[in-house]
């Protein structure tokens, strides 16, 4: 069965888009044949992060709208035969996502696909809410910082009351946190929120923790999804979280400061040793590579 | 009922079964358990259970009872389980009428409905007819607000920064209160704020509130209670 997974937060710049290409190409890399929906209509970006900015002749509302069948608008990723990119319009605006459209666009999708994935628009207006609006599950993107998490329980209380399931009255949408762009560092001076922090506030289950890394500018700008660089600690982070929404048990990693020199050889020795607080990123370790 | 003006109290009464008014030895078990402790006795009220006792029928019969507990230094105020024409024959004789089904205590009846005469609201009562108390289980979202119309609001999860609660009676938080609260939202200054932790943005009650840098910093982030004394915002730690 087809998982619709909303890619939400409420405000704007805390790394939606850069989580649904994460997400999705950490998807597809598990063998899960994905698709990712910019419902970011008029503000389109999916395209450039996935790197497919110059394929696109047709787009969502275009398929919204039956100008196009969903096969001339869907662009096949060249890295991973399970990924696909259905951008959206840059020359509308949400106003043109209709409801009943979009209903019917995505259960078309859900013949084709095991996930479908909604990289929602900020705000909580028509695009927004027309992006949760379908979900079965949704990832709330968080950075440690009070504004965003405000949001986020913004978000929160609209999927639990005017999405489709809400509703129907069926069982909620699935919701699982994304902590992204948390720097341990900062955290440590106090300049940031801790994950116990948010945990405290939102009270959801967390699916990740993603270290602000200069990696995800660099996928960004070069339309590689952070997933498909294994050297990133960011890129692990996702993979690690795509793991734990597949159901698998992964420990936190990326959540205390990083070591230097011999401190970080020793710290790791810690970690092996059984410590049970010591959570370091162990650059290097085989496990990191399981993944893939 | 005008509730500035009737206010309500539970009272315990003591119940006599009518028909032993007329049992020859009640008088002596009577005045035997008056000796035991004269003081408990000393005009207390008395309600007479007129069930099974349909030969009481009069005022005059209701004012011979009335006399008779008088003498062992009881007040007999009403009657329950009463006909409609003995209700209307026990007013002649100045008493007054307890719900028809209310507990006989005496008789160790069923546990259910405890002694709640009509007469005597169970509580300072806001409402004639409270509706049930408004129970949310999930945790308060940003935005969301909710209003317990003429009655009190139980949360039993956390009310986030940016979530406004309403009720028209007491508000009870069985978590963090980030968010607003309001209580006594129509005007009721005896409802009350009580949370398991106090990090609010407002509260109020009443009409009066305090702002979240008002709240006194030894208060914050512990369970409280909050009461209008003396047109006061008043917070004590629980």
């Amino acid at each position: 069965m087809a998982k619709v997974v909303a890619i939400t937060s409420g405000k704007g710049g805390v790394g939606k888009t850069t989580t649904s290409a994460a997400v999705a190409a950490g998807l597809a890399l598990r063998g899960h044949k994905t698709v990712v929906i910019d419902f970011d209509v008029g503000l389109r970006n999916l395209d450039l992060v996935m790197g497919c900015e110059r394929r696109v002749v047709f787009d969502f509302i275009n398929v919204i709208n039956g100008d196009a069948n969903l096969n001339q608008a869907l662009i096949k990723d060249k890295r991973n035969d399970n990924l696909f990119i259905f951008p959206t319009s840059q020359t509308r605006d949400k106003d043109a996502l209709k409801r009943d459209g979009v209903d019917r666009v995505l259960e078309e999708l859900k013949q084709q696909f095991d996930y479908i994935i909604c990289d929602s628009p900020a705000g909580i207006e028509h695009g927004a809410i027309t992006a949760l609006y379908f979900a079965d599950a949704a990832i709330i993107v968080t950075n440690p910082e009070v504004s965003s998490v405000r949001d986020s329980d913004r978000i929160i209380g609209i999927l639990a009351s005017r999405s489709r399931r809400a509703e129907r009255n069926e069982p909620p949408v699935e919701l699982n946190l994304l902590l992204t762009r948390y720097d341990p560092g900062r955290v440590a001076k106090g300049e940031m929120l801790t994950v116990d922090d948010v945990l405290e506030i939102l009270s959801i289950p967390l699916l990740g923790v993603i270290p602000e890394s200069e990696s995800v500018l660099r996928a960004s700008n070069t339309g590689t999804p952070v997933t498909f660089d294994e050297d990133s600690p960011a890129g692990r982070a996702y993979l690690d979280a795509v793991a734990r929404f597949l159901g698998e048990q992964r420990e936190m990693r990326f959540v205390q400061p990083e070591r230097r020199g011999f401190l970080k050889v020793l710290s790791a020795q810690l970690f092996l040793s059984g410590a049970p607080d010591q959570r370091i990123d162990c650059q290097g370790a085989a496990e990191d590579r399981a993944v893939a | 009922m005008a509730g500035n003006l009737v206010q309500g109290a539970v009272f315990t009464v003591m119940v006599v079964r009518a028909g032993m008014l007329r049992d020859p030895e009640f008088q002596d078990e009577l005045s035997r358990q008056i000796d035991r402790s004269p003081r408990f006795f000393q005009n207390a009220p008395v309600v007479l259970d007129l069930k099974g006792a349909e030969a009481f029928a009069t005022a005059e019969e209701f004012a011979q009872a009335k006399e008779l507990l008088r003498q062992y230094t009881l007040a007999l105020v009403g009657v329950q389980n009463a006909l409609p024409a003995q209700v209307e024959a026990a007013a002649g004789a100045g008493l007054a009428s307890f719900a028809p089904n209310a507990t006989n205590p005496s008789r160790r009846q069923a546990p259910a409905p405890e002694a709640q005469p009509a007469a005597a609201a169970p509580e300072p009562e806001r409402q004639p007819s409270r509706p049930q108390t408004r129970l949310v289980t999930e945790p308060v979202r940003s935005g969301t607000q909710i209003y317990a119309r003429g009655t009190d609001l139980v949360v039993t999860a956390a009310v986030s920064a940016g979530a406004e609660l309403v009720a028209d009676g007491n508000i009870h938080v069985y978590g963090t209160l980030r968010g607003r609260a309001l209580a006594g939202a129509r005007g009721d200054a005896g409802a009350r704020i009580f949370c398991s932790r106090l990090e609010a943005e407002l509260v109020s009650i009443a009409g009066r509130y305090l702002v979240s840098e008002q709240l006194p910093a030894e208060q914050r982030g512990f369970a409280v209670e909050i009461a209008l004394v003396d047109e006061q915002l008043t917070i004590t730690r629980n």
